[in-house]
């Protein structure tokens, strides 16, 4: 691969430094005790604590998954430890009483937390390592009867909407890494778009790990009741280490009749160097349950960090008329593995879904789509379309597509559209007889691959995403 | 019509090339002034393709030997793009396809790239689209070219015809048309042509690199080469493309050994 090429591929990780803050861990290591030791240390209801004990008796008989097409050495759920917070913890007034040392944090990595600071219309919830350390726009959001707030606070404040909602979408036995999170989940962010409301502002959840050896397993849960509509978006960063640290997220969507929910994710966790060595193992169960009729759920997801991402954001289409979408771009570079996609499970009549993948590999890494459309017998007139294209970068990385079609229905229709393309030297010298520098072209070819996926993006969103694929691409054409 | 006397553009002396190892180019002695246009012919594998990439800087070859000078600059020294900002231009025989890239897009970066580097105002979307539906007429192209994905799923002569928008949009003071002809049926041949012939001034030259003779039926060469095994073996006038066509290549052949 030509010089130009690989220098545009490797820039720097620009969120790589530590905070050097004092910090709450609790030992390596997990069994019942320390499942019981996070619970206490969070105050939380008996109920919880069963929720807790219930997943982990289930998580001890299952296996790893071994399917995805990625490759890394076992990983040691012993090594890990499994609660890290900022000391000093207690309940915060204002976001004044938040420690300096973490507003820097937040300024360097460009997440505003103070609100006069903010992104006009974005409510923000900031979650380091284990624990939520801050919520903008609470008050602002509650005079319409928005909750929005850490999943600790919501469990205290909130408890019967916790409990009713919690492990419905994905249940604690649903998969190897939802039953581990299910049994130490730290926190994570929480959210109510009560009947009838459009929520005002963008919502906004900033996850960063912070410590070595701690695991971050978030939880968040997103419910919208009838005829509510709310648009909720994520991003992701961690310090360089040389281990890998893992995270185990899961989060649950519900949509009543006619509501909707937009959730996107711009994923930029700490990917490994360019030889592999580190980076954060991103296992993430993401599902989303369109419950009622008419109701709406759509997932985007820019993912661009990682070692690697095995995840697939998911809609159930219970709700007859019920919409399922999921617009994904997947960027891996140097060793990165990504095994991505989303599953549309079409239950309801006349639901439909569209899926639009967008695959980029550079460097040696290695790309896969992997999508289940199922039709169920009942679900008369369903239809899925399909678009799973990927882009190659040099010569030497990979890409995959494992489309699962199963329908069950003869009135569905479904379609499966797939591509791939390179950007190869060719390319490039036709840009350069141009006048356009590699950099530029890569740039302009990537922006037109993108482009369906980056416009169901917010608009700032979309800016920065744009900003952040140019960044990670930098020096891979030569 | 050359009467000799217009200013150098390009200088090439005793130029070798290789790919991958393998020799292609032997040693090319080719001069072209400001007014002219040459033809370069040559049975397949002789090397004319590789000559026009060579200028035009594909990293792909490797430059073993000789000078290229244009317009008074070390041709060689260049990048691929300084190159074409500097005036040189090549259409390609196989226009690549750059699915998502609308060409409008790409046809004004390429623009204002090349002609803001010579200190000509950038052109924003709205100024660049009246400017290049101008242009297009001049090709007969339908403006929804402008919205379609950089020569993706063009047909042969769409892809040529956008090669010669980009001539006309870029103006170059020295163009390179590779096989222009090839894939064209006698009216895009027809129309193509009359756009090269448009663009042709006092100042400018072209360089037809062709398999056949047809494409100098309607531009028409003051030089006429022929390259074979990597070389230039022969020059003559426009009369000299009439005869290859009457005789094919092979007499050249064994009268340069």
């Amino acid at each position: 691969m030509s010089a130009v090429l690989q220098n545009l591929i490797d820039q720097p990780y620009k969120h790589g430094f530590v905070t050097d803050i004092e910090a709450d861990v609790v030992p390596k290591g997990l069994d019942e005790s320390v499942i019981r030791l996070i619970s206490h240390k969070k105050n939380e209801p008996d109920w919880l604590l069963e929720f807790r004990l219930a997943a982990y008796r289930h998580w001890l008989t299952m296996q790893e998954p071994t399917w995805p097409n990625v490759k890394y050495p076992p990983v040691d759920f012993q090594d890990i430890s499994y609660y890290s917070a900022p000391k000093p913890k207690k309940m915060l007034a204002s976001m004044d009483e938040v420690d300096p040392e973490l507003l820097r944090t937040f300024e360097k990595l460009g997440v505003p937390m103070h609100e006069q600071a903010a992104l006009a219309g974005v409510a923000v919830d900031v979650i380091f390592d284990s624990v939520s350390v801050a919520t903008t726009y609470k008050k602002k959001l509650a005079d319409v009867g928005v909750i929005f707030c850490s999943f600790s606070e919501a469990v205290h404040e909130h408890p019967e909407l916790v409990r009713k909602y919690l492990g419905t979408v994905v249940p604690t036995s649903d998969n190897f890494y939802a039953a581990l999170n299910s049994a130490v989940f730290t926190d994570g962010s929480f959210c109510f778009i009560p009947k009838g409301v459009k929520c005002p502002m963008e919502l906004s959840t900033y996850f960063r790990i912070n410590t070595q050896e701690s695991g971050q397993f978030e939880r968040t849960l997103i419910i919208a009741e009838e005829g509510a509509s709310v648009s909720y978006l994520e991003g992701c960063t961690a310090p360089r280490f040389d281990t890998n640290q893992l995270h185990a997220a899961v989060v649950e969507l519900v949509a009543l009749d006619n509501a909707s929910i937009k959730y996107s994710t711009v994923q930029n966790w700490y990917a490994g160097d360019e030889n592999g060595v580190g980076g954060i193992y991103n296992f993430v169960t993401k599902r989303g349950l369109c419950k009622g009729v008419h109701s709406k759920i759509s997932w985007t997801q820019v993912e661009t960090g990682s070692a690697i991402t095995w995840k697939y954001p998911s809609c159930v289409l219970l709700g007859d008329h019920s919409v399922g979408e999921f617009y994904s771009v997947a960027l891996t570079n140097h060793m990165q593995q990504a095994d991505t996609g989303t599953k549309m499970v079409h239950i309801g009549k006349n639901t439909r879904s569209t899926i639009i993948s967008k695959g980029i590999s550079a460097g040696r890494s290695n790309n896969s789509y992997r999508g289940l459309v199922k039709i169920g017998p009942k679900a008369e007139g369903a239809r899925n379309f399909s678009q799973c294209d990927s882009m190659l970068i040099g010569e030497t990385c990979g890409a995959n597509t494992f489309p699962y079609i199963q329908v069950q229905n003869n009135t569905a229709k479904v379609e499966h559209e797939a591509s791939t393309s390179k950007i190869g030297e060719d390319q490039l010298f036709y840009f350069a007889s141009r006048g356009i520098d590699a950099e530029e072209a890569v740039s302009m070819i990537i922006n037109g691959f993108v482009k369906d996926v980056f416009t169901q993006l917010p608009m700032e969103f979309a800016v920065e995403a744009g900003r952040l694929l140019g960044l990670k691409l930098e020096g891979s054409v030569g | 019509m050359s009467n000799g006397a217009g200013k150098i553009l390009l200088d090439v002396r005793g130029l070798c090339a290789s790919v991958a190892g393998v020799p292609i180019l032997k040693g090319i002695d080719f001069t072209v002034r400001a007014g002219e246009v040459h033809a370069i012919m040559g049975p397949n594998g002789s090397g004319k393709s590789t000559f026009s990439k060579v200028l035009a800087g594909h990293p792909s070859y490797e430059v073993t030997g000789g000078t290229a000078v244009f317009d008074g600059v070390d041709l060689l020294e260049l990048s691929a793009e300084e190159r074409a900002r500097s005036g040189f231009f090549l259409s390609f025989q196989y226009p690549v396809e750059v699915p998502g890239v609308a060409n409008a897009q790409f046809l004004r970066l390429a623009y204002n790239t090349v002609l803001g580097g010579r200190g000509r105002d950038e052109l924003d979307p709205l100024e660049f689209d009246d400017f290049v539906r101008e242009k297009m007429k001049l090709l007969e192209m339908d403006p929804a070219f402008l919205d379609r994905s950089v020569n993706t799923g063009f047909s042969g002569g769409e892809k040529k015809r956008n090669e010669i928008l980009q001539m006309a949009l870029l103006e170059p003071k020295l163009a390179f048309l590779d096989e222009t002809d090839s894939g064209l049926d006698i009216d895009a041949l027809r129309i193509v042509a009359q756009g090269v012939n448009h663009l042709r001034s006092a100042d400018n030259a072209v360089v037809l690199v062709t398999h056949y003779q047809r494409l100098l039926n309607y531009i028409v060469p003051d030089f006429v080469h022929v390259m074979d095994g990597g070389r230039l073996v022969k020059t003559g006038g426009r009369e000299l493309a009439l005869e290859l066509e009457a005789r094919g290549y092979d007499w050249i052949g064994k009268q340069a050994a």
